[in-house]
Parts: C-alpha cells; structure tokens; sequence
C-alpha cells in the first residue's frame, strides 16, 4: 500500500527546505497564472463594457454564449489549442507550441469568459444615476464610464481572483499546449499528473498541498474583498 | 472622435498580446539554446531513465533538450504533425508504417527489456509458470466463469490507450487465438485508456492482470505503491525493443510544417544513443536500486551477434526486410549502419 503518512512527511520537508525544483513549479504557475489573468483582463473588460454599456440586437444571445463558454472544460480548449498551434494548424508557423506562450494565451482564453460574465454583472449592478449624475457634472463619455468602473470595482476584483482561480487549477490546457516540459512548461497541476505517474509521490503531494494553500489564499482573499466592500458602504451610509 | 475607454483597453490589450507573442518568438529563435524536442513512450521517461540521459548529454552540448512523454501512438502522431523532433518508442509494427508513410528516418534499435504478465499474488487463474499463450487462455476461462458477470468484476486491465504496450497485448491475444475486439468487450476486461501507472494502480486496485514493460513494474512494486507479481516474464513473445527514430525535416507534400524540425541535432542524439556511454548508462540504469537492469542497451548484442537467440528474438521481431532501418528509409550517416 502507499504509505500516505511518509509521503506526507518527506512533502512537508520538500516544502520547508525549500526545494529548488518545487518552487520553480510555484513561481512558474504564478507567472503563467498571472500573465493569463492580466491578458483576459486587458481584453475582456472592453467586452464587458460594451456589453454592459451598449444596447444592441442579440446582446442576451452573446452574454448567454459567454455565460456558457465558463465551463468549458479544459481539456476540450487544449485539444482545439494544440490542433491551432500544431505546426500542421493555421498558427503552427508562430512556433508556439510547447512554449510558456502558449499556455499564457490558452489559460487567458480560458478565463476570458468568466472575467467577462462576472465584470458584466458587476458594472451592471452599478445604479444607473451614477452614470447619469457624471455626464451631469459635466464628465465626457469616458469619464463617466470610468466613475461607473470604479464604483464597480469590487466585482471586478471578484472576477480577476475567480479567473486566477481558474487558470491556476486548470490541468488540460497547459499539459496539451505546454506539454509538461520539465523546467519550462510544467506548472503545478501537470507537474502533480507527471510525479504521480512515475511514482514519486513525496512531491506530488508536496505540490498537491501547495496548490490547495495557494488556491485557500485566494478564496480568503475573495472573502476579504467582500468584507471590504460591506465596510465601505457601512461608512458611507451616512453620508 | 473622441476614444472610448473600452476601445483604449482593448488596443492595449491586442499590443500586450503581441508583445507576450512575439516575446516568445524571439526568445526561443535567438536566445534560447537551441531546442531538441522529443516526443518519448512513457516507460522511459516515468522510469527516470530518460532524465539521465538527458543530463548526460547536456552537459557536452549546447541544446536544450525538451521531452514530451505519450504512448508510442500519441509521440507518432505528434511528429507527423511536426510537432517534435525525435521519436522514442516501441511499436515495431506502428513504427514501420511511420517509415512507410515517410514520416521519419534513420531509426536505430537502441534498447530492449521484456514485458512482464503481472496479477495478484494468490493467482487466481494460476498462470504463473505458463507460456504467454497458456496464461492468456487461462485469464479468459477464469473470467468466462466468474459467478459476478455483471461487468464489476474485472480481472485483465488494459492499457488502452493505443500505446507500445497496449499495440503488444492486442498481438498477445491474437496469437494466443482470440479476436482482440471480442476479448476486449468481455465484462471481466477493463480497457484504462491512461499510461501504465494508472493501469497498474488499476490493477492492484483491482487484483487484476495485466501486462506492463517490465521498467515501470519495477519502480512501482519497489516503491510499495503497487502488491502486484511480476507472474510471466522473459519470454520470447515478451520481447520489447526500444527505437529512435528523427522526424523528417523534407516530406514534399507538406514542406512547409516540417522545414522546422531541428533535423542536425536529432541525428547528433540518435548518434550519442547508439554510442558506447550512452548504451552502457542504459543497460546500468537502475541496477543498483532494483537489483536488476531496467533496460539493456541493443547496440553491442547487434553488432556482434551475441547472445544468440536473443539477438534472432530481437531481428524476428524488430528488424523489418532483415534490417533495423532498410536503406530507403536512411538519410546519409552510413557510419550508423555498418
């Protein structure tokens, strides 16, 4: 039987020296992680904009389309990513392939749509005087954009930590496009699929326990930022 | 006009696109030491092995060697799409007609071991002592006979994923006289379609047979991850022979997809597996932890004849047309095949 406890224990002494090859994997999921939440952000909040802003035909067609693409699941984007990056694919001649690039691009397509949804319903949920009461005062179009983005700033937060989320627990997208290349492309989930399979289980947990402190801190964060936001308006009622 | 914050936002969100693109271009084309990507079979990877010859051969060369590990099946289909350099694999009959199809070249037989029948301890189908033959119909009356056939019960694990091994054990049951897709659709038969970890936790899990290369049982029953004897092993029909092969870098219907390939460096590592370091780090491999050699190095058993029914086993079943690499299939590097 594997001997759980002993596992366990050469984990915890995997984590506590600070294990040069565990902690690659780490800073190297954030980065990816990272990068891909930044990206999704830079394109999805126009999206979000627009479609919290505009009124056009088909709009609930688009924001159910995007609703629907948040469960994806990951394998399925990795295949479709590897067929597009395969130099055999319409983008193989980038040379993207089994680069840290293409797992950036493919995690930041994957959490586009929640990041969308999310901030969506956020600016949505902002009430519409405040848009009013900026172009009143005589703020430009942009401006009075800008006062409602603040105002929904909480939500927006909430999508950037759930997409992170996302991007940092997803397993198909970085082991299809990254291919789980030692030292390059493996991040915390494809490394914890490769350690098991070859038996070294010390380190697959090690990165298991990792994983979940990384993905435990995130959530603690979320509840903060709604705590945060209660404060707020606690404060401000009075005024 | 006056810009939209959103059209703003997304301008900088098509140039940091870019910039994260193009970045990696130019770091991986100009920067970076040159990339050796090879696509390897997962028992020499999940056995360690790969890694040392890895090591070994970067610290004398200035590549960076990239290994994506798959079944035989998935690392062929990805150097048909170009996607890697190098193939590791062992699937004589799928990597013949990789060759024929002119998807690669130059293969050499770089290492052999034997599969091994693995089961519980108890044996409940008593097949320890049997030829391969023997043991398989043994497995099948067993599993005709189980009182439970509702499909729960299930007393052969495959590996099902079109890998080397999997490609061995549909040769198993055909010799031993079974339709290998009417045995595979028994009840008492599991197909995992994952590598051979999983399928041996299955196994054990289980108390089930199956077949595994004889690399990764190993590593599995010593580390205590897996109860499972090693039930059939060495037999002629157990026979696994390893082989490179480089990836193509002309194919004149497709050009374009593989004028990428890092055809030189390919050919450098094909020529330091079949040299006598890295043949000798091979038949090394492992023997210090398990007591025995994971794997042996082809090379020196070929070119010298010996031992004799081994290298006839190895010729039977790996040579194709009497040669490991019929001279259609070479490209230059006559010193490969004397």
């Amino acid at each position: 039987m594997v001997d759980v406890l002993g596992g366990i224990m050469q984990a915890l002494q995997l984590i506590f020296t600070g294990d040069a090859t565990l902690y690659g994997i780490v800073c190297r999921t954030l980065l990816f992680s990272g990068v891909a939440v930044v990206l999704a952000t830079l394109w999805g909040t126009p999206v979000a904009m627009v479609l919290a802003f505009k009124n056009f035909r088909g709009k609930t067609i688009v924001k159910t389309f995007f609703n629907s693409l948040i469960g994806i699941p990951t394998v399925v984007l990795g295949l479709f990513l590897y067929l597009i990056f395969s130099k055999g694919g319409p983008l193989g001649f980038l040379g993207l392939l089994y680069t840290p690039a293409a797992i950036i691009l493919g995690e930041a397509l994957l959490v586009t749509p929640i990041l969308i949804s999310i901030t969506t319903n956020a600016i949505e949920a902002v009430d519409p005087d405040v848009m009013n009461l900026a172009k009143t005062l005589g703020a430009s179009e942009s401006q009075a954009s800008l006062a409602v983005l603040k105002e929904a700033l909480n939500g927006f937060l909430l999508s950037n930590i759930a997409s992170f989320n996302r991007a940092i627990a997803e397993l198909g997208v970085a082991l299809l496009v990254g291919g789980n290349i030692v030292g390059l492309t493996d991040v915390l989930t494809t490394a914890i699929s490769r350690y098991t399979q070859r038996g070294e289980l010390d380190f697959a947990i090690a990165l298991g326990l990792l994983l979940m402190l990384i993905v435990f801190a995130i959530n603690i964060l979320i509840i903060a930022a709604r705590r945060i936001k209660l404060l707020f308006e606690v404060w401000r009622s009075p005024q | 006009m006056e810009m939209h914050t959103w059209q703003k936002l997304l301008i900088v969100a098509v140039l940091s696109t870019i910039i994260v693109v193009s970045s990696t271009i130019v770091y991986f084309n100009h920067f970076a030491k040159r990339r050796l990507i090879i696509s390897t079979t997962t028992s020499l990877y999940d056995t360690g092995l790969l890694d040392l010859l890895e090591e070994n051969y970067e610290a004398s060369h200035n590549v960076d060697i990239n290994v994506v590990a798959a079944g035989t099946g998935i690392a062929l289909q990805q150097a048909q799409n170009g996607d890697v350099d190098v193939v590791l694999v062992h699937s004589p009959s799928m990597e013949r007609t990789f060759l024929e199809r002119g998807y690669g070249e130059n293969r050499k037989i770089i290492a052999y071991n034997f599969f091994t029948i693995v089961g519980p301890t108890v044996d409940p189908a008593s097949i320890a002592g049997k030829t391969v033959q023997e043991a398989l119909r043994c497995v099948v009356n067993y599993g005709r006979n189980l009182t439970d056939q509702s499909g729960r019960t299930k007393i052969w694990v495959s590996r099902g994923d079109n890998s080397g091994t999997h490609s061995k054990e549909r040769s198993l049951w055909e010799i031993a006289g079974y339709n290998y897709t009417l045995i595979s659709s028994e009840p008492w038969y599991a197909s995992v379609g994952s590598g051979m970890a999983d399928t041996l936790n299955v196994a054990d899990q289980k108390s089930a047979y199956t077949l595994s290369d004889v690399g990764t049982y190993l590593k599995f029953h010593k580390d205590g991850v897996i109860s499972l004897s090693a039930l059939i092993t060495e037999e002629q029909a157990l026979l696994n022979v390893y082989s490179v092969m480089a990836v193509k870098s002309s194919i004149p219907a497709n050009q374009s997809i593989h004028e990428q390939i890092n055809y030189n460096d390919a050919m450098d590592f094909i020529k330091y597996l079949v040299s006598p370091v890295a043949q000798q780090l091979i038949t090394d491999y492992g023997k210090e932890v398990y007591g025995q050699s994971l794997f042996f190095g082809a090379v020196q058993p070929l070119t010298t004849n010996m031992p004799l029914p081994l290298v006839d086993w190895i010729k039977s079943y790996a040579f194709f047309n009497g040669s490991e690499c019929p001279p259609q299939y070479r490209n230059g590097f006559p010193e490969l095949y004397p």
